[in-house]
């Protein structure tokens, strides 16, 4: 089944060290390594690795690279300080979102500055086609990086001190979150950043792809002391869903603008960019249905595409993603519904196979490192 | 339960027939390949007392974080016990499937349909070819 996919630089480790491979957007991605449920524990109390090579990683370089991407994204990268990373959505002219990316502004030590966009693996040449098709008159070129790097996402209360046994001279600790910078790491040319998709602390590592098993290996080494472990894409779909992070093709797809989705935060205004009209009269109107999370009494798991309803049984919207959630010990989601229904406290119902399930309209995100007592 | 003397379902359950007083007592479960593979076992269904099951039909589900499974009934019959505590600590799934990770016992009406069970062998390399 997977001869046909991509394999990032780390495949064969997955393989042998029993990594459950599937198909992920057309990368063999190793879903777990035994237990989703341990490997995410481990990511909320110590340090695991995530593999995510399968990213995009597209940087852009000349005169035009910051009005090419103002042009396409919602933030304003004029705003961007050096080494700052942001959050940021793509969308088309109707306001429909094509990805949701992060974009990064390098502190090169040449002298032009340089972005660097991470998008997802699915929407990878989408976004690539989608920034050429409105590259107009901007003096920009757009280099695409995701083979010949590898990306290792090191998360948990313990990722800085694992990655500085390996290379100490680099400061991470002083690192503001959503910063990173291009490092001589270990000797390699890396980009690094303090950031991740797990709702933890932690550290993006970008390295040439002929190094990422070395790296990847001292890192399983170094982390020994802190019962470091290998996670994969279960873990993070996990992780990712207690810290109420949107996950593309769930929460969010191109009949799904940023004010629904509740990314009003990732646009700034004060720039023109392909799909502002749209939002801007969105963000105007009366919303039609709006992302929420719920959390349900019992143990049974409201999956994609679940209905909510109401006690009556009449449908108000729809899960789009669900899961048991390890840390919390609760049965979660998010999903859209109409926003009369979407105030938190409010009792909702999810037909889960035929039984309607209660649940209730909690504030997002279920899970935030910084008030969650880990005294249990 | 010696995994070696059960017969198994396609579906992975686990099927241990028993003579008692003259009837054919079938206890049941899910193998510790099917174990491994659902990963991370959240919730189960259990049957109710007396219900009929018959053999290659949903008796019931079982969830993981990732997905949610059907059971299906390796024999046709009727339901006489179930293990009432396994909801409440699925992890003996994983420590003991062919022991304490039993799920019901049936009373098997119609013979019929174990000559479809596997042997341990057969289903061995049916999991060797699934896994």
């Amino acid at each position: 089944m997977t001869d046909t996919l991509a394999k990032t630089p780390l495949h064969d480790w997955h393989d042998r060290h029993q990594g459950k491979l599937v198909d992920f957007a057309g990368w063999a991605m190793p879903i777990h390594y035994g237990s989703i449920s341990n490997e995410h524990i481990a990511t909320r109390q110590n340090v695991t690795l995530f593999d995510v090579s399968h990213m995009g990683r597209i940087s852009f370089e000349g005169p035009d690279a910051a009005d090419l991407l103002n042009h396409i994204l919602t933030r304003n990268v004029l705003k961007l300080r050096p080494n700052q990373v942001r959050y940021s959505v793509i969308t088309n002219e109707s306001g429909g979102i094509l990805d949701d990316v992060l974009v990064y502004h390098w502190l090169d030590s040449a002298a032009s500055p340089r972005y660097s966009l991470v998008v997802n693996a699915s929407n990878r040449n989408k976004i690539v086609q989608w920034i050429d098709d409105h590259r107009g008159s901007f003096d920009a070129k757009l280099i695409d990086h995701t083979t010949q790097t590898a990306m290792i996402a090191v998360q948990g209360p313990k990722a800085i001190q694992t990655v500085n046994q390996l290379d100490a001279s680099i400061p991470f600790a002083e690192w503001k979150y959503y910063t990173g910078q291009p490092v001589s790491f270990c000797g390699l040319d890396c980009f690094i950043s303090r950031t991740g998709y797990t709702g933890e602390d932690g550290l993006e590592l970008t390295i040439p792809a002929e190094s990422a098993l070395g790296i990847w290996e001292q890192l399983i080494e170094a982390g020994q002391a802190f019962q470091i472990q290998a996670a994969g894409l279960g873990a993070r779909d996990t992780l990712r869903l207690e810290a109420a992070m949107p996950l593309y093709g769930h929460e969010l797809d191109e009949a799904t603008n940023p004010i629904q989705a509740d990314l009003g935060f990732a646009i700034n205004w004060d720039h023109e960019f392909i799909g502002k009209a749209a939002i801007e009269s969105a963000a105007n109107a009366a919303l039609d249905r709006q992302r929420i999370g719920l959390m349900l009494d019992g143990k049974r798991v409201p999956r994609e595409g679940y209905s909510i309803l109401d006690a009556a049984g009449q449908p108000l919207g729809t899960v789009t993603s669900g899961t048991f959630a390890p840390t919390l010990q609760k049965s979660i989601a998010m999903g859209y519904v109409i926003p009369s229904a979407a105030a938190v406290g409010t009792e909702l119902f999810v037909d889960i196979r035929g039984r309607h399930e209660a649940a209730r309209v909690v504030k997002l995100p279920f899970y935030n490192r910084n008030s969650f007592s880990k005294g249990s | 339960m010696k995994p070696e003397e059960l017969l198994y379902a396609k579906t992975h359950e686990w099927a241990a027939i028993e003579d008692v007083d003259g009837q054919k007592i079938a206890t049941i479960g899910i193998s510790a390949f099917a174990v491994e593979q659902l990963t991370d076992l959240v919730y189960m269904d259990l049957p109710q007392v007396g219900q009929q099951v018959t053999a290659g039909d949903s008796f019931g589900e079982i969830e993981s974080v990732k997905a949610v499974s059907d059971l299906y009934s390796p024999v046709t019959g009727e339901i006489t016990e179930v293990n009432s505590s396994l909801p409440d600590k699925l992890e003996v799934f994983s420590d003991d499937p062919y022991g304490q990770g039993w799920i019901m016992k049936v009373r098997i009406s119609d013979e019929s349909s174990l000559s479809d069970l596997a042997d341990f062998a057969a289903y061995q390399k049916q999991c060797a070819e699934e896994g």
